[in-house]
This record gives structure tokens, C-alpha cells and sequence, in this order.
């Protein structure tokens, strides 16, 4: 099938190789990976902000691009939860709240559309490592991806995954809660990887870009050697 | 009351309630023909399963199940615990179940049926009375003014004992309001389910008996 | 920001570095966790009981109008004298009328936080009352002229030897080591008190129109006493509190304390309908029943948000959020904390001096998961963001918004500059040093990551050219 890229401005500059890994993994299933360039920011930060006319003003952006999408896979448990969840009602009233519809209804996020939709649990990697599972909270709650990412993982030769303590508690990222708010942030960030550290993984996993910066980030400022990969790059370990 | 705001905050509530809210979690098709209890822990149907949820639930709670026989076994249960716990005094009320155990105590009794001193209730060591059914499904006791001697018996003194039959178990919470309605018609002003002793986790979430009610509670459960 | 909002800030922050309050509090809720979780495991269907009670609380809610008459009218038949109270200060001097008229001197109160919410016992304590906090939990913070730290623990922040030290203080009661030998201490204490009050005051968990009763929750029995031996008792419940049918409470009394404590059942749930009856031979000679409306009803009329009002108390969205366990419940500054306070505190409060209640969150949704009856609370959130920003936006952060929207509608222009700004942009500090540079606020605590050498869209180009 003929399949539409959805890749976060975040991941697109931060965390390109989740987008790497995500078109690595479809192609080797056989898919046709498109990209439109014109998508930018699903409008986060200012919806959260409470800034709705400016994050629709956005989003319609997102609207535009995918509008001939048959189908749309992205790599972001929160983002992907914007499109999924908050973009009906963002459009609630408004001329194209049909289209917002459309595109709520067409949006998966990567885990759960290899292993809802295409019911593909082994990709035929390897990832020999020691690894945690962090639930990023969007795709948790919002999404209901919880068995999705373990099954994938599940199939990974080498993999060990250990549960954490915890693995459901929010690492405080929040989007722009992380730097309205740093004191609480951080506070949960350290709770998060003080669970981390507790199961003797060397490496932790998530389907969420930016709960692994927050998680980095202060792994890094402890100065601890763990390390940080997304769902998707570990699964493109073929 | 003439000089209070019910007008005022009805009119506020008719005008809210003149947007209709979105109604976004009522029961779909997957509760049909089921009732609302239906979805809490199951409630088994037999008088023997019943008594044995009932003692497994109590056991959890702390409270004290002695399974009697019949009237006299009663009595001598009664006796045993106004010994092994030092009962100087007892507080209590005229019912079937208890009439002839409390007065073979022999110890004082102060009445609860009739007008009482609060201070001589106040000193009982132990409140005895009937109930109006048992839950199994909770392990607690239904207990109204009519049926329990009052309000204040059955959680003044620190020990409060109930005398129950096995026929009055019933399975859940709308089991027992359908008693409460059979005993009653209109429900009356005052009832209590109690489930266990006293309890508080308050203090670094530690479990202690006996903060305020009673520190023990025992059912008496007669079997005939 | 507003004042309250300052002190928020200031008090989150402090207690956010406080590692002993922290751990103090992973520890306090451990224990509910898994008996939270073994009681939920008992149920046939948690979801289905979830849903059964929503819909509950949904039909008393959005008929609140008939079902508040209908209670009132029941209540009224036994002898009960309902007081419609339009806000906190209606409800107080009503209160303490009822105390002058009956030549009340001294007060036993059991817990109710719409009491908190109305500060009444300040009130009656002005009006030159005593009143005596009977809930173990409240009596403590009474001691220590604190408020209540969570709304169903109000002592969950304090150890023994903190207790044991204002048991000393403030009751000359010798040094006691264990949690057992502080609650014997209190319940002597209070014996006295329950036998000498002449008025007691509770709260409601539930109010039940088809039958006219008031229900009330509790473990110790300190309401049970408190509501059966002083002569004149008065029960202060929200409007929102009705329920309409006894049988709601099958399922209502159950999820309440398993959500609330990990319990089957609370200990005591006692329905109260009207003064002692012909045929009784104890009880309150005088029973009042205060419904308050004190900004429920601007609740109710917020339609979207409306569900909010379906809260039973329970705290269990308060014992899951992960900015409650690490601020604490005093940073809230309010009666109601955690994540049902940060809804409806900016309604019953005002929204512009509260809203910094909505905004720290990080909007996980653990919640509204958690929340018994359904509410929407992570969403309600986001709509009280939405509304305060609509009223009044921040007069810095408007034109920043503007300024990323119009930057990210042009396509173009994010592929030419976004490359900039990601090498770039951490070193340049965008606005810098600025109380809301975020990249400070961020790199105070936490490394940023690396700059990758490609962003997705370069490499998807490159990938595009080498075909």
C-alpha cells in the first residue's frame, strides 16, 4: 500500500532516525513510503499554550498536506495523538472540521499500525542489549498503545526487555510544560529515571522522541551511560 | 426555609442546564440486560457460599465470625467473650436473636430502646445488638435505630457484638437496600452499613483498629 | 502572574527539591497501589462499573433541578430543615444562627472539605465557637494550624515522630512511638468531646433524592459519633452531591473505596434522612441540611466541562498524578489539590488567578484513567488553557505564538531556517537570558541533545536526488 509519512518537526530535527528507522521498516514490508514536504508542526506547543486559533492556523497545514493520504503513519505517540484525538475538536464548528475528521481517522501511530493493521510482529531484527520499555503517556492514554511496542520488541534477537517500575508514570516532558514548569518536570524526570536504573537496563526504548530527551537529558547530566533509542530505530536493526 | 437562596440557585441550575452536556459515557450496548451491580465483584447464590464469603471478608476485616449452633450455643459464646474480654457492663437493646443471652450475663445492662444516659453507655465495655442483614459480598452488617437499639450502640462501646442469623445474609449492597425497603417501606432516618472494626491509615498510612467506633467487632452467626 | 500564581511557583519549586517529602510520599501511596489494584482485579468488569456509575452521576448532574427538590422534599418529611445557601458566607451565618438559637458552645466536626472550601470552622470559631476536628487526620493539622495536605489523607506528609511532637505540644500527652499509641491518644481525646459537644457538623458523600438521605463515608466512626450525640447536627453538602436513587449507591459506596483507598468498603457508610424520629431513643433533636451552591452552578453551566461535577471525592486522581507526588498537596493553595482541584478551582475561584492550576500539567492523563466516574479531567485541562488564553492571553507569549505559526504555515521557509536554529539556536539562546528563554530553563537541569547532521526532510531530499 501507498503510504503517507507523518514526521513530527521535533523528530524531523532532532531525532531524524526515527523517521529513518520507520521508512526502513515499511519498505522492507513491501509499502510505498511517500513524504509530503509540506507538513511542518501539528501545532503542539501553542494548543497546549491554550493558543487554539494559532495552533489551527497550523494544523490546517497538516490538513493540506495529507489531504490525498490514503494512509498516514507517523512516529510520535503524542503527536500522532494531536492528529488522532485533539484535531476534531480543534476543528470542532469550523469549515473543515470534515477533513480533520478524515485525517483522525486515516492517522496510526507506527506500533500500532505494523501490529493493528498490518499484523506483523517480526520484522527480522537484532538488537543484542539489556532494555526498558518507557510508555510515552499520549500514546498510552490518548492512543491505547500499550501491548503493540512489547510485541514488536518481543521478535528482536538479543533483546532482553525488563519491565520498570513505574513504566506508565509521565517523565514530566510535557511539551512546553517542560520549560514552563522545569522544577516539576525535573522532578519527575528524576523519578522516571530513577525507575530506569532500578531494572539494570542499559538502553531504553520508547515510542516518543521527546520523553527520550527529557530522559537523555538528565541521564546525560548524571552522567550515566545509558542509552536512548526510539521504537523504530531499534526495530530497523535488519 | 423563607429567607434562603432556592429559588435563586434553581433558576442558576435551569439556565446551566439549558446547554445539554455532551453525553459521552453512557452505558452502550455491551451493559445491556445487565444491572450496575452486576459489574462488581461476583456474589455467589447458595446460603453456604454466602456464609463462607461472608467469614472470608471478615477474616480480611478483622472482624470476629463464631458460627452458634442454636439459642444456647448463643449464650454460652456470649459468656465466653464477657470473660475472656473483662465485661463489667453492657449496653443493649430487646430483640429476638439476643434477648436471652444478654440477661444470662448477669452483668448490667444499660437499655438503648429506652431513654439511656449517654455517660453509662459511654462505660460499657461492649454494645450488643441485632441487625437487619449481613453482606456478604462486603462483609458488612445493616444496621437502622429499630434493629440495632439506636444510633449511638453499636459504635460507642469498644466492642460491639452481633447477633445474626445465616438467613439474613443476603449478596450485595442492592440486596440489602431491598431489605432495608421490605423492613421499612418508607427507609427510615437513620442506617449504617458497618464493615469491620474501626479503622484508620492516617498516620503514615499504617493500619490501627479502634481510632473512634469500636476496636473490635464480632458477629455471632446462628445457624438455626 | 497573579499572587496565588507566584506562590505556587515558589512553593512547587520548594518542595519539588525536598527528596525526604518525596520519598516519604512514593511511600505513603505504595501501599494503596497494590491494594488498589487487588481490589480492582476482584471486580467482574472495572470498565463496566466505571461506566454504570458515570451514568449515575450523569443523570443527577444534568437533571440537578428535580433531583435537589426531590431530596429537599424527603428530607423535609422527617423533620429535616433544608438550607439552600447561595455561597460560603450564606452558608456559615446560617450555620452559626442555627448554633446561637440552639445555645451551642461547643462544635465536634467530622470531615467535610466543602466546610474546608467555605472555611467554616474559622467562621463558627470567630462567631466564638469551639470546634473540635473529630477525623484523626484533621485533628492533626488542626493541632498544627495547617490545612489538610490531600483531600481523603489530610496528614499524609507527616511521620509519627512529627505527630508524636505536636501531640506533646499541643495535648501534654507523654511521647508515644507507634501510629497505634498516637490514634489512642486522639480517640481518648475525643471521647470526652463526642459526649460534651452540643452541635455536631459533617459533610456528605452522596445525597440520595428517591429517599431523602444524606450518606456519609468514613473508617473511624468518628461521624457516626459525631452525627448521633450532640443535640443539634448540620450537614454541609454541595449540590452536586445528589444521586438519584438508593441503588446508585450499590455501586457508588464500593468504587469509592476501592478507588479512594484500595478497599472493598469503607467502614462506616451511614445514611442519615432526619432528626431522631417518634420511636428513636437517640439522635440530633435538630438536623439541617445546608445545600451550597458557591460557584457549582457556573460549573454547570459550562456545559463541555460539566462532568467535573461528577467527582465523588474519592482522591484517586490525586494519588496517580505525578505533579501531586512531587509538589505536594499544600503547593495548591486551595481546598480541592490535584488534578480535580486544577479543574474546578479556576470556576469556583476565578479563572485568571487560578489558571496556573491547569497549566502545570503535563497532560499525561493518568487521571482521568484512574477517575471512577469518568470525568474528562486531562482534557478539562486543556479547555481551562484554552479559555484563560482566549480572556486574556499573556501579553509576551501572544506574539511568540504568532510569530511559530507563521513561521510553520511557510513550508519553505522552516526547511531554509529550522537548520539554523537547531545547530544554531541553543548557542544563540534565542531570547537571551530572558526569564522565559527556554532553552536556560531547560539546560539548568538537563543536557540538550546533539545536533544531528541531517534533519529527516534533508535526508529525504538526498534520498530523492541519488534516484
Amino acid at each position: 500500500m501507498k503510504i503517507s509519512l507523518f514526521v513530527p518537526c521535533f523528530i524531523d530535527q532532532y531525532y531524524p532516525g526515527a523517521g529513518i528507522g520507520m521508512v526502513r521498516i515499511l519498505e522492507k514490508l513491501g509499502h510505498t513510503v511517500e513524504y509530503p514536504e509540506s507538513q511542518t508542526c501539528c501545532g503542539q506547543p501553542a494548543f497546549n499554550s491554550g493558543y487554539w486559533d494559532e495552533a489551527r492556523s497550523v494544523a490546517v497545514t497538516m490538513l493540506d498536506a495529507f489531504r490525498d493520504a490514503e494512509v498516514v503513519v507517523g512516529c510520535s505517540g503524542s503527536c500522532g495523538a494531536r492528529l488522532k484525538v485533539f484535531y476534531p475538536e480543534l476543528f470542532h464548528g469550523h469549515a473543515r472540521e470534515a477533513e480533520a475528521k478524515a485525517l483522525a481517522a486515516k492517522t496510526h501511530e507506527l506500533s500500532s499500525f505494523l501490529v493493528n493493521v498490518l499484523g506483523v510482529g517480526d520484522l527480522g531484527a537484532s538488537f543484542p542489549a539489556k532494555a526498558t520499555f518507557h510508555d510515552g503517556c499520549h500514546g498510552l492514554r490518548e492512543l491505547g498503545i500499550k501491548q503493540e511496542p512489547r510485541e514488536l520488541l518481543k521478535h528482536v534477537r538479543g533483546l532482553e526487555l525488563v519491565e520498570m517500575k513505574e513504566a506508565e508514570t509521565c517523565c514530566g516532558f510535557g511539551g512546553t510544560f517542560a520549560v514552563k514548569f522545569p522544577e516539576i518536570s525535573t522532578a519527575m524526570g528524576e523519578v522516571k529515571c530513577a525507575s530506569i536504573l532500578e531494572t539494570g537496563a542499559e538502553l531504553v526504548i520508547s515510542n516518543d522522541s521527546s520523553c527520550l530527551m527529557q530522559i537523555q537529558g538528565l541521564f546525560d547530566r548524571q552522567g550515566n551511560k545509558i542509552k536512548s533509542m526510539h521504537l523504530a530505530e531499534v526495530l530497523a536493526h535488519f | 426555609m423563607p429567607n434562603d437562596s432556592r429559588e435563586k440557585i434553581l433558576r442558576r441550575i435551569r439556565e446551566a442546564l439549558s446547554v445539554k452536556a455532551p453525553a459521552r459515557h453512557l452505558p452502550g450496548a455491551a451493559s445491556s440486560g445487565h444491572q450496575p451491580q452486576d459489574w462488581l465483584p461476583p456474589v455467589p447464590s447458595s446460603t453456604d457460599e454466602l456464609v463462607a464469603l461472608f467469614e472470608k471478608n471478615s477474616l480480611d476485616l478483622k472482624t470476629e465470625v463464631r458460627r452458634c449452633a442454636d439459642a444456647a450455643a448463643v449464650a454460652s459464646e456470649l459468656d465466653a467473650l464477657a470473660k475472656e474480654n473483662h465485661w463489667q457492663s453492657v449496653g443493649s437493646h430487646r430483640f429476638s436473636l439476643g434477648n436471652e443471652a444478654v440477661s444470662a450475663l448477669g452483668l448490667p445492662v444499660v437499655f438503648t430502646d429506652q431513654p439511656y444516659e449517654t455517660d453509662s453507655l459511654e462505660r460499657c465495655d461492649a454494645g450488643i445488638s441485632g441487625c437487619d442483614c449481613l453482606v456478604a459480598q462486603t462483609g458488612g452488617i445493616l444496621v437502622t435505630s429499630a434493629s440495632a437499639g439506636g444510633r449511638v450502640l453499636s459504635v460507642l462501646p469498644p466492642h460491639h457484638v452481633v447477633i445474626a442469623s445465616a438467613g439474613q445474609l443476603v449478596g450485595d449492597l442492592a440486596d440489602a437496600f431491598a431489605v432495608l425497603r421490605k423492613h421499612y417501606g418508607a427507609t427510615p432516618a437513620f442506617a449504617s452499613f458497618i464493615t469491620g472494626p474501626s479503622r484508620t491509615g492516617d498516620i503514615e498510612r499504617i493500619l490501627v483498629l479502634g481510632a473512634h467506633g469500636p476496636k473490635k467487632l464480632t458477629v455471632l452467626l446462628v445457624q438455626a | 502572574m497573579s499572587t496565588e500564581s507566584v506562590q505556587f511557583h515558589h512553593d512547587a519549586d520548594r518542595l519539588t527539591h525536598d527528596l525526604r517529602h518525596r520519598a516519604l510520599i512514593q511511600k505513603a501511596l505504595g501501599g494503596y497501589y497494590v491494594k488498589r489494584d487487588e481490589q480492582k482485579a476482584k471486580y467482574t468488569d472495572w470498565q463496566q462499573a466505571r461506566v454504570s456509575a458515570a451514568a449515575a452521576k450523569y443523570e443527577a448532574v444534568n437533571h440537578l433541578d428535580k433531583y435537589l427538590v426531590e431530596l429537599s422534599d424527603k428530607l423535609e418529611a422527617r423533620g429535616t430543615k433544608v438550607f439552600w445557601a447561595a455561597d460560603g458566607p450564606e452558608a456559615a451565618d446560617y450555620i452559626a444562627s442555627v448554633a446561637r438559637n440552639a445555645g451551642v458552645k461547643r462544635i465536634i466536626k467530622s470531615k467535610t472539605m466543602t466546610g474546608e472550601e467555605i472555611h467554616l470552622p474559622q467562621a463558627l470559631e470567630k462567631a466564638g465557637l469551639e470546634v473540635v476536628e473529630s477525623d484523626l487526620g484533621e485533628f492533626i493539622v488542626q493541632l498544627r494550624e495547617e490545612p489538610p495536605y490531600h483531600i481523603v489523607f489530610p496528614s499524609m506528609h507527616l511521620t509519627r515522630g512529627e505527630i508524636d511532637d505536636t501531640f506533646q505540644k499541643k495535648l501534654g500527652s507523654a511521647h508515644a512511638d507507634t501510629p497505634e499509641e498516637l490514634t489512642m491518644i486522639a480517640r481518648n481525646v475525643m471521647r470526652r468531646k463526642y459526649c460534651e459537644a452540643d452541635m455536631g457538623i459533617s459533610g456528605a458523600n452522596f445525597a440520595v433524592a428517591e429517599t431523602g438521605h444524606i450518606s456519609i463515608t468514613e473508617n473511624e466512626g468518628n461521624a457516626r459519633l459525631s452525627t448521633s450525640l450532640p443535640k443539634v447536627l448540620v450537614s454541609i453538602v454541595g449540590i452536586e452531591k445528589v444521586v438519584p436513587k438508593l441503588d446508585d449507591l450499590a455501586v457508588l459506596l464500593p468504587m469509592l473505596a476501592t478507588a479512594g483507598a484500595g478497599q472493598n468498603m469503607t467502614c462506616y457508610n451511614t445514611l442519615l434522612g432526619g432528626p431522631r424520629q417518634p420511636g428513636e431513643t437517640d439522635g440530633p433533636r435538630e438536623f439541617h441540611v445546608v445545600l451550597l451552591d458557591n460557584r457549582r452552578t457556573a460549573l454547570l453551566a459550562d456545559a463541555e466541562q460539566r462532568d467535573a461535577l461528577h467527582c465523588i471525592r474519592c482522591g484517586a486522581c490525586l494519588n496517580v498524578c505525578p505533579i501531586f507526588k512531587n509538589i505536594g498537596g499544600h503547593s495548591y493553595g486551595t481546598t480541592y489539590q490535584g488534578p480535580i482541584g486544577s479543574v474546578i478551582t479556576p470556576h469556583l475561584r476565578g479563572l485568571q488567578s487560578w489558571k496556573h492550576l491547569s497549566f502545570s500539567s503535563s497532560l499525561c492523563g493518568a487521571c482521568a484513567e484512574a477517575c471512577p466516574v469518568k470525568i474528562d479531567l486531562h482534557h478539562h485541562l486543556l479547555q481551562n488553557r484554552r479559555n484563560a488564553i482566549a480572556e486574556k492571553p499573556a501579553w509576551w507569549e501572544k506574539p511568540i505564538f504568532a510569530g511559530f505559526a507563521w513561521f510553520m504555515r511557510r513550508p519553505a521557509l522552516y526547511r531554509l531556517a529550522a537548520p539554523l536554529l537547531r545547530i544554531g539556536g541553543p548557542l544563540l539562546h534565542v531570547i537571551r537570558g530572558q526569564f522565559f528563554d527556554p532553552v536556560r530553563l531547560w539546560t539548568a537541569t538537563r543536557d540538550l541533545p546533539p545536533a544531528p547532521p541531517q534533519s529527516f526532510k534533508e535526508y529525504w531530499r538526498a534520498r530523492h536526488a541519488k534516484r
